[in-house]
């Protein structure tokens, strides 16, 4: 058994403990915001919050996690995670969609531990997450544009 | 002033009886998983639930349910359509829900298509642009005749404006309250539609598209996320070559793993089934299978490139001849030869392919982002003996596609159908493909040669061209041949080329279209993707031999193509065109015509050393009336955006017959920090819409190959682009 906590509630679970926290997460926590994309930390659909920081959910283990606290975009409630969601449907940021649960979890973790990103810090920061519909000019100016609204 | 249009009669909107709670609906009744609805068409009776074209519902609670007949694959289908029907309709844009059509070619065909129900080649808006707006209007003329009979007063009065009619004595209603007198009436046959003057949704940048909340929050549902009681996962092992077949098949290792359901055969390998992904994947992995590849393709692309430069050192079949461009090339004062190769390239769409399937009544319900319904229909119900009425889907989103999910022989759905039918028929069956197999499993955008000739008279105009062709076709592979291959030409091999807009007296175009077993399709923006390369690349370097400016050489080739004009002067004025740029800097423009849609790109490049990076990319795109200006721009960057992933780092290669490439870390694509700065500009218009999902992404590749050929003399020729 092995017990982690998810948007605040806990889930005790009977899984080989290799099983990645991915699918963890969708399949057995119900949770699908989280994508697969390649499973091997590529793409960053699978981006999430393990004990405050983001991970690539598809290569970390479930026993990484083991009494530890999960954020995903479905528990998103920090006040950089609102601004930037707000950011991203002023925007009108997302085409296909697929990509946008991990954009979004990588540009809160960069704006809440950078207020105001250099378009060198956020090309820096978020260019481990393929956007196929390569929306990524409207993700920088969302990224900006929810700094400039937390300032 | 109003436009009176007539109702086509077989695409009459009939009225239906009210299901509880639901007002007027113009069709039918949708709604969950579990229900289908009868695609006969039936009387025209106010009885009668069902009826075609079921477009719009307006419910008692004031919706207004907008049915829509394109997959949302990013392209924003559930916003431009709903847009044509709330703009007719004078709807509140908040009121306004999205709906994904079930499968049914007799109601939901795509117009350009003929019986066909699906999504492709940037028709959606085109096909829909008077379908839908018809749609609106009906409801809206019913909505009009209800509130007249309830207030005493005559139609012509009434107003109707953000989802309300009202009177000049005061009198005023919502949609919702009118919605049940309304189903009651006779649907009419004819309807107004709007002066495009009057439009107030068309054209409207700040309408949000539909899809965002959702996707923003995490709650939109794809095919991946699908979860089913009983459902079992299914993870493939494919051979690994084309062609390979199964030998012999080890399951003990993959029975092993705790979990594991099923181990099946199916025509295209051995399918492992487990309640979870993760589970079925580990089984499939541990199998050991033996191949046998004594049939198997075994050739590299290098091999495969060479011997398409044998093929192009004969003559192909003709697509164009005008004029005569061998006797011209003879006697041109300068004559440029060129050679361009393109590799197979993987769509690399965002979510993995995959596929759910069900058992269901007399037949089954496939629950997929579904690109292409008709042929899904009819690759799911010949592997398990059904009609294809019996096979009904489901519409979710769809992670991307690029033209994918759209497989001309429903490869991916057919095997999910496989191994359910495999699996004993009772058993939900979720296929999932991990990105290595997204990547290996073929049907890529295949890869091309073009050797081009070209010659300029001694005023430094050019009279000849020559473009010989050489790729497999598209057409052939999807069985598409008799409608689009002519005298031996396959139209999506040729297309952008055979069409050229410069005018150039002397113009021959001929192809070889050889065949491969490495399975091939569309491409986002199919035959552009490779013919604006050579072509646009010609030009310029045309204009480099003449002496001239790459824009006024062009402007004054393109005479009497006033579209090709507008967008390359517009973007050439935006860009600042001609404007001193500092050392190791340059631009390059391109123009190209795509599904009747008007691309202008201006690239700007940094050169450091054999690197260099696009920093700006300015596009002026003419695509008729922009439904949604801001949905138009996304189309554009993101479509550049895909281009410039093909013209930078993406090639897929095959040695000895076997992809080299899997995954992300090695099929490159474009990343954020290689994003340029990018400005879109859209020429005004009063012209019927056109497609904007493809036109961008064929036009970048050779606006920066342009570019470096400005900033370092050096001409590229194949992608992606590499400096020497
Ligand atoms: S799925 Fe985890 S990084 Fe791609
Ligand atoms: S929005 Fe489609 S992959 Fe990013």
């Amino acid at each position: 058994m092995v017990k982690i906590t998810v948007n605040g509630r806990e889930h005790q679970l009977d899984l080989d403990p290799d099983t990645p926290l991915l699918w963890v997460i969708r399949e057995h926590v119900g949770l699908t915001g989280t994508k697969y994309g390649c499973g091997i930390s590529e793409c960053g659909v699978c981006t999430l919050f393990l004990n405050g920081a983001p991970v690539r959910s598809c290569s970390t283990p479930l026993s990484a996690a083991a009494n530890g606290t999960v954020l995903t975009i479905e528990g998103l409630d920090t006040p950089e995670g609102r601004a930037i969601q707000a950011a991203w449907a002023d925007l009108d940021v997302v085409q296909c969609g697929f990509c946008q649960s991990g954009q979004i979890m990588s540009a809160t973790a960069l704006l809440t531990q950078n207020p105001s990103p250099t378009d060198a810090e956020i090309d820096a920061a978020m260019s481990g997450n393929i956007c196929r519909c390569a929306t990524y000019a409207r993700i920088r100016s969302a990224i900006k544009q929810a700094a400039a609204a937390l300032a | 002033m109003r436009n009176r249009i007539e109702n086509l009669s077989r695409r009459r909107f009939l009225q239906q009886g009210l299901a509880a709670g639901a007002g007027l609906t113009l069709g039918v009744q949708l709604s969950g998983v579990s229900r289908r609805l009868d695609a006969a068409p039936s009387k025209p009776d106010a009885a009668a639930p069902l009826e075609p074209n079921a477009f719009v519902r307006i419910g008692t609670d004031d919706s207004v349910t907008v049915i829509v007949k394109h997959l949302e694959m990013g392209q924003g289908t559930y916003t431009g359509l709903p847009t044509l029907v709330a703009e007719e309709l004078d709807a509140r844009w908040d009121q306004v829900r999205v709906e994904g059509a079930p499968a049914d070619a007799a109601r939901y065909n795509n117009l350009f298509w003929g019986p066909t129900q699906g999504t492709g080649g940037s028709t959606s808006i085109a096909n829909s642009w008077e379908q839908m707006r018809k749609a609106g209007a009906t409801a809206r003329q019913m909505l009009v005749e209800a509130a007249a009979k309830r207030w005493q007063v005559d139609a012509g009065e009434i107003q109707v404006r953000d989802g309300q009619l009202s009177h000049a004595k005061g009198q005023r209603a919502s949609f919702g309250e009118l919605a049940e007198a309304a189903a009651g009436l006779v649907v009419p046959e004819d309807v107004f539609l709007k002066d495009p003057a009057e439009f107030r949704l068309i054209g409207n940048a700040r309408l949000r598209r539909k899809d965002a909340a959702e996707k923003i929050d995490g709650s939109a549902r794809y095919t991946q996320d699908v979860s089913l009681p009983g459902l079992l996962t299914a993870v493939v092992a494919h051979p690994p070559r084309f062609g390979a077949r199964l030998k012999s098949l080890d399951p003990e290792p993959a029975v092993a793993i705790r979990g594991v359901e099923k181990i099946l055969r199916i025509p295209t390998g051995v399918a492992v089934l487990a309640a979870d992904f993760w589970t079925a994947k580990r089984g499939r992995d541990r199998l050991s299978i033996e191949w046998d590849e004594s049939d198997a393709f075994t050739l590299g692309s290098e091999e495969i490139l060479q011997q398409y430069r044998e093929l192009a050192a004969t003559p192909g079949a003709v697509a164009t001849a005008r004029g005569d461009a061998e006797a011209a090339l003879a006697s041109a004062d300068k004559v440029i030869e060129s050679e361009f190769a393109l590799p197979f390239l993987a769509h690399a769409s965002m979510e993995p392919l995959n596929c759910v399937i069900l058992p269901e009544g007399d037949g089954v319900r496939v629950i997929n982002g579904e690109q292409s319904q008709t042929r899904t229909q009819a690759g799911v119900a010949s592997v398990l003996g059904l009609k294809p009425e019996q096979v009904r889907i489901d519409m979710l989103y769809a992670g991307s596609s690029f033209g994918r999910r759209g497989n001309p022989q429903a490869d991916f759905t057919s095997e999910a159908a496989e191994i359910f039918k495999a699996a004993g028929r009772k058993t939900p069956i979720k296929l999932q493909w991990t990105r290595e197999d997204d990547t290996r499993a073929g049907w890529y955008r295949p890869l091309f040669l073009h050797r081009v000739r070209a010659g300029l008279d001694a005023a430094g105009k050019p009279v000849a061209w020559h473009q010989r062709i050489v790729g497999q076709s598209i057409a052939a592979a999807a069985g598409m041949t008799s409608r689009l291959v002519v005298d031996g030409v396959d139209r999506l091999s040729v297309e952008g080329a055979s069409d050229l807009a410069y005018g150039i007296p002397n113009l021959y175009v001929d192809l070889h279209s050889p065949t491969l077993p490495v399975p091939i399709q569309w491409w986002r923006s199919v035959g552009h993707t490779h013919t604006a390369f050579a072509v646009e690349s010609v030009i310029d370097e045309l204009a480099t031999a003449a002496g001239r400016d790459p824009v006024d050489f062009r402007m004054a080739l393109l005479e009497g193509h006033p579209r090709h004009q507008g967008v390359l002067k517009l973007a050439a004025e935006k860009a600042g065109w001609g404007g001193a740029l500092p050392e190791g800097r340059g631009r390059g423009v391109a123009v190209h015509e795509s599904f009747n849609s008007y691309v202008a790109q201006v690239a700007e490049v940094t050169v450091r050393g054999r690197s260099f990076s696009v920093d700006r990319v300015v596009i002026a795109v003419d695509c008729g009336m922009a439904i949604n200006p801001d949905v138009v721009k996304a189309q554009m960057e993101g479509g550049m955006g895909y281009g410039l992933a093909a013209a930078l780092v993406s090639r897929l290669t095959l040695k000895e017959g076997r992809v080299e490439q899997s995954n992300f870390h090695d099929y490159k694509v474009l990343r954020m920090d290689q994003m340029p700065r990018v400005e879109v500009y859209i020429l005004p218009s009063a012209e019927a819409p056109t497609g904007v999902g493809e036109p961008a992404t064929p036009v970048i590749a050779p606006a920066v190959a342009n570019a470096l050929a400005a900033a370092t003399g050096q001409r590229l020729r194949r992608l992606p682009l590499r400096l020497a």
